[in-house]
This record gives C-alpha cells, sequence and structure tokens, in this order.
C-alpha cells in the first residue's frame, strides 16, 4: 500500500516533526495514553483547518501545543469528570519511598510526577521536557510568564519533597530498558488511587 | 554542599530525568499509523476541495 505523506513543499508537513512532542504532553495531561492519542488527533484536525492562523517563522511547536492544551481543557470542562487537585491537597497526602541504594527509580519519579497537580505537569512538561522558552509556555498556557515560573518551580520541589531526596546520593534514571517502562508506563497509568 | 545547593542539583536533576523520559519516548517510538493516515487524508480533503474549486 502506498501511503500518501503530505509532500515536502506544504508548511503543514512540519506537523509531523512535533507529533511525538505531542503525544508526550498530551500523556501528560490526560495519564491515558488512548485519551492522549484522540488528544492529538482533534488537535492535528484542528491546527490543519485553522493553519492560516499560525505566524510563519514563530514555534509551530508551542502553536500546536496551544491548541492541544486548550482542546483539553475544553473536553475537560465539558466532562468534568476528573477531580482538580490545583492545590495538591491530594498528592500531599501521600508519600513515595526513596530507592534504597539513593538513586531515583524510574517508578518512583513516574509516581511522584503523577501526583503533581495538573498545572504543574504541564509546565514541567513544556519546559523540562519539551524546551519551550518561559515565554512560549506561558502564552501556551495563557499565564504570565512569573506564574509558568512559579508552577515549575513549585513542581521541581514537590517533586523533590516527595521522592524525600534528602541525601547526596545522584538521583539519574537507571537505565534506557528502565526508561523504555516508565515511559510505555505513562501510556497506562491511570490517576493514583 | 549547603541545602540550596543540593535542592538547586536536584531540581536541575529532574528536569534532565523528564527530557530522558520524553526524549526517549520522542526518538524511539514510531508515529502511529492513524496519523500518518490522518494527515494523508487532510491532504487528500485539501486537493479534493482545489479541485472543485477549480471546475
Amino acid at each position: 500500500m502506498t501511503r500518501k505523506v503530505p509532500g515536502p513543499a506544504d508548511p503543514r508537513d512540519e506537523i509531523l516533526e512535533h507529533l511525538q512532542g505531542m503525544r508526550a504532553f498530551a500523556m501528560s495531561l490526560t495519564r491515558n495514553s488512548a485519551a492522549a492519542d484522540d488528544l492529538v488527533q482533534d488537535t492535528i484536525v484542528k491546527a490543519w483547518k485553522n493553519f492560516g492562523s499560525f505566524q510563519q517563522g514563530t514555534n509551530m511547536r508551542a502553536w500546536l501545543f496551544t491548541i492541544l492544551r486548550n482542546t483539553f481543557y475544553s473536553a475537560k470542562r465539558k466532562s468534568n469528570r476528573e477531580v482538580e487537585d490545583v492545590d495538591g491537597v491530594f498528592a500531599a497526602t501521600l508519600s513515595v519511598k526513596p530507592s534504597h541504594d539513593g538513586r531515583l527509580a524510574m517508578k518512583d519519579f513516574e509516581k511522584a510526577f503523577a501526583l503533581l497537580p495538573l498545572e504543574q505537569r504541564e509546565a514541567l512538561i513544556l519546559i523540562g521536557a519539551s524546551e519551550l522558552t518561559y515565554e512560549e509556555a506561558a502564552e501556551t498556557c495563557g499565564v504570565a510568564i512569573g506564574t509558568i515560573k512559579s508552577r515549575v518551580n513549585r513542581g521541581r520541589a514537590k517533586l523533590v519533597e516527595l521522592l524525600d531526596m534528602s541525601n547526596d546520593e545522584p538521583m539519574e534514571l537507571t537505565d534506557n530498558a528502565t526508561v523504555a517502562v516508565i515511559t510505555a508506563g505513562l501510556s497506562v497509568r491511570k490517576n493514583i488511587a | 554542599m549547603d541545602n540550596s545547593n543540593r535542592r538547586s542539583r536536584l531540581e536541575r536533576q529532574i528536569d534532565e530525568n523528564l527530557r530522558k523520559v520524553y526524549h526517549n519516548e520522542e526518538e524511539d517510538a514510531p508515529v502511529p499509523d492513524r496519523f500518518l493516515d490522518l494527515l494523508a487524508q487532510l491532504k487528500e480533503q485539501d486537493i479534493a476541495g482545489d479541485t472543485e474549486n477549480d471546475a
């Protein structure tokens, strides 16, 4: 079967380059692989149909993330099924036990990250993983730059607290296999009960 | 090492771990067919629309 992929002259082809980044961001929001891919699909359709609103020369990743985020929150408002934990009250009631050897196990990191409030997760993903600037992340989330910085700082601080990293041992992901496991885990993990 | 330095180092490591997790996913995971199909479908719809407009 011959697959038709958009030709190289079409500026919309760049969407493909950001697809996996969109999936990662969607995963951080939905914490469900099926929902994340549905969200990415909706985002692609909207981006394609509204491509005229994209300003050439600006960061397409940030533009796509904005559409994705707006789509997510719009659907969330409609369904209103997920209980917000903006203040981290739920997260504050839980803790993650550190690994015996002081190294950060991927499972620990995954659990701790999932406990963060949604707004902190998305800020950390946008800045820490997707390498958007603070300005781009702020525009994506529709908040002030200072707000993004605050969310990132609070998210990092909360992770340090949750992981109880009170010693000087290095914290690092153990190996590629473990990375693969947690990446897959991010795909299926639901809210920690 | 004082607490602020240690905290700063840990926070940097958190960012590195986040990048490692998501970089890994971006590098290794193939693009699912559903998205390639969707993009091809959207392109075809555009072409069909242009053809209708030209007619």
